[in-house]
């Protein structure tokens, strides 16, 4: 039996613990990410799901419970465990392959090495003909495609994607799905993706995990055992988006009458 | 058919004008903005010599431009920069008038770059360590946040006390007048760098200094520029009210002897020359801006142009 590439033990946040504005985020997640696996977190918005990846990136410490990545338990950042966020984080300061060779500089790589390194990253997600360019001149698709090229230029075991493309239209949202399953195939990384869409879920996962409402903690965990790509109109799926709708709907509505309250 | 299977990598068309051609862009650009500013500046004197002509404004009060740029070289003869108070040089002594004005000029320019400079490298500097090393908070800012709403009127005596007369106080007056405030403005623009940009170097393995060094600091250039170019303005303001009081010539001095002698055609060209030297300045300034903010799209740039 292999060890998880990431599990979480009764993990809970709260945040600003001890004080007036304190909340709890997330509440007892018990949760084992296999080596290889893609694994969908589907929950409301605001139900902590962006903190548990910050919590599994190292960014943030739990404030109970575990999480351990291939064995080890998480106490900071490290570059096997990449995050990648929803809006563009590139520099906009540093071309497109100095982006990408961010994390190599930062060791002290040399430049020809890291323009390489770069070189075949970009060459290998098909944006070889943007590494001279600023990411100011790319596309919204683009900058994020630039993004998941500059995590894999770490070499990354587990992919962090948080709502990595909700700020794409529609159809450039459904090529980005594509490019990251195509991504994830090669380079046999773990991924946890965030969204509160339920087709992307089912479109990329192994396994959506259903969160609830604030605190969230984990619902119901839903395997899709279909090869990719999926069918979004075969009648599997209709009846896995009934299913998947039920369970959030009654979360959102939670979470609709906490916020009015 | 030469090409490797590897795409063009190098020889990929780019968007991007090359540097020199965005300057000069620049500039084609500004042509116009150039031609409402004599429009702009065209219609306050036609008003102004309206005035004169219907007999509103008293031209021994308020001369208007035809009578206060007309005898260039009478007003340059007030502009004289001799050292006569000192023993042993004579009363005639000076260079010609064109000189003096501009080594005044000079001078007052001189000044306000000193200032600015000075104030730029130790606010950006004492900024970033204040933010980096909590100690330095603690020790510092209490005071820096009391001292900043000092007017710089206040530091004049202590400028003297300190510098006594002559480049010294006038320097100190710019500095302490624009520091309190670019200390403040630097920190608030290290708070404001999108965390997202933090987040990447810190998963990517980077430590304090890598990302203060990497990630801040260009992060915080823009407003930096944004912040010196409003801080130009203030420190030509400062430097007349410092060059007021003894600092030996200067544009203030002029001014000051021009209220001192009743002359406000005196006092109205050299006006002009000051309004004359912040538009040139901040011209400059803003093409130096394009040039390190190569980085930055053409609107954003826009944007941060005001």
């Amino acid at each position: 039996m292999s060890e998880p590439a990431i599990s979480c033990r009764g993990v809970g946040k709260i945040w600003a613990a001890g004080t007036e504005r304190a909340h709890e985020a997330l509440r007892g997640i018990d949760l084992k990410v296999d080596a290889g696996e893609f694994i969908v977190v589907l929950g409301p918005s605001g139900c902590g799901k962006s903190t548990l990846l910050y919590l599994i990136a190292g960014l943030e410490e739990p404030s109970a419970g575990e999480i351990m990545a291939h064995g080890v338990p998480v106490t900071g950042p490290a570059p096997d465990r990449s995050l990648i966020f929803q809006e563009t984080s590139l520099f906009p300061w540093l071309s497109v392959w100095q982006n990408v060779s961010f994390g190599l500089s930062l060791r002290g790589t040399g430049k020809a090495e890291q323009r390489e390194v770069a070189r075949q990253v970009l060459f290998r997600t098909g944006l070889a003909e943007t590494f001279d360019k600023r990411p100011h001149e790319l596309s919204g698709g683009m900058r994020q495609r630039v993004a998941v090229a500059r995590a894999l230029a770490m070499r990354p075991k587990v992919l962090l994607m948080d709502e990595p493309f909700a700020a794409l239209d529609v159809q450039t949202r459904a090529k980005m799905q594509g490019f990251l399953l195509d991504v994830w195939h090669e380079s046999g990384a773990s991924v946890i993706f965030v969204t509160h869409h339920i087709d992307e879920a089912m479109a990329l996962a192994d396994r959506v995990v259903v969160s609830t409402a604030r605190p969230g903690r984990i619902k119901q965990i839903v395997g899709i055992d279909r090869p990719r790509p999926r069918d979004p109109f075969a009648p599997e799926s209709v009846s896995l988006r009934r299913k998947l709708t039920e369970l959030l709907s009654d979360e959102v509505d939670r979470a609709f009458a906490e916020q009015e309250a | 058919m030469t090409s490797t299977p590897v795409a063009p990598v190098r020889a990929a068309p780019s968007f991007a004008a090359p540097r020199w051609q965005r300057t000069t862009g620049f500039i084609g650009a500004w042509l116009p903005q150039l031609g409402w500013a004599i429009v702009s500046v065209g219609l306050f004197a036609a008003i102004w010599e309206l005035c004169w002509y219907f007999g509103w404004a008293d031209p021994r009060l308020l001369p208007p431009p035809h009578v206060f740029l007309s005898d260039l070289t009478g007003q340059a003869k007030f502009f004289n920069t001799a050292q006569r108070w000192q023993v042993g040089v004579a009363a005639s002594a000076g260079p010609s008038p064109a000189v003096a004005v501009l080594i005044t000029i000079l001078s007052s320019t001189m000044r306000v770059f000193a200032g600015l400079g000075l104030a730029t490298i130790v606010s950006v500097s004492l900024g970033v360590a204040i933010r980096y090393v909590r100690l330095v908070e603690h020790l510092t800012l209490p005071t820096i946040t009391l001292l900043a709403p000092v007017s710089p009127v206040a530091w004049l005596p202590v400028a003297i006390f300190i510098f006594g007369i002559g480049n010294g106080p006038a320097i100190f007056m710019v500095f302490v007048a624009l520091f309190f405030h670019m200390i403040l403005a630097t920190i608030t623009q290290i708070d404001g760098v999108n965390r997202n940009y933090i987040n990447v170097a810190r998963t990517m393995g980077a430590g304090k200094w890598q990302i203060y060094r990497r990630v801040i600091l260009p992060a915080i250039l823009p407003g930096l520029l944004v912040v010196l170019r409003f801080n130009l303005f203030g420190a030509w303001m400062v430097v007349l009210i410092a060059e007021a009081t003894g600092v030996g010539f200067g544009l203030g001095q002029v001014i000051m002897m021009a209220r001192n002698t009743f002359n406000p055609s005196l006092v109205f060209f050299t006006i002009v020359i000051i309004g004359l030297l912040g538009f040139g300045f901040d011209f400059l300034l803003r093409l130096v801006q394009r040039r390190i903010l190569y980085w930055l799209p053409n609107r954003a740039a826009g944007l941060v142009d005001v």
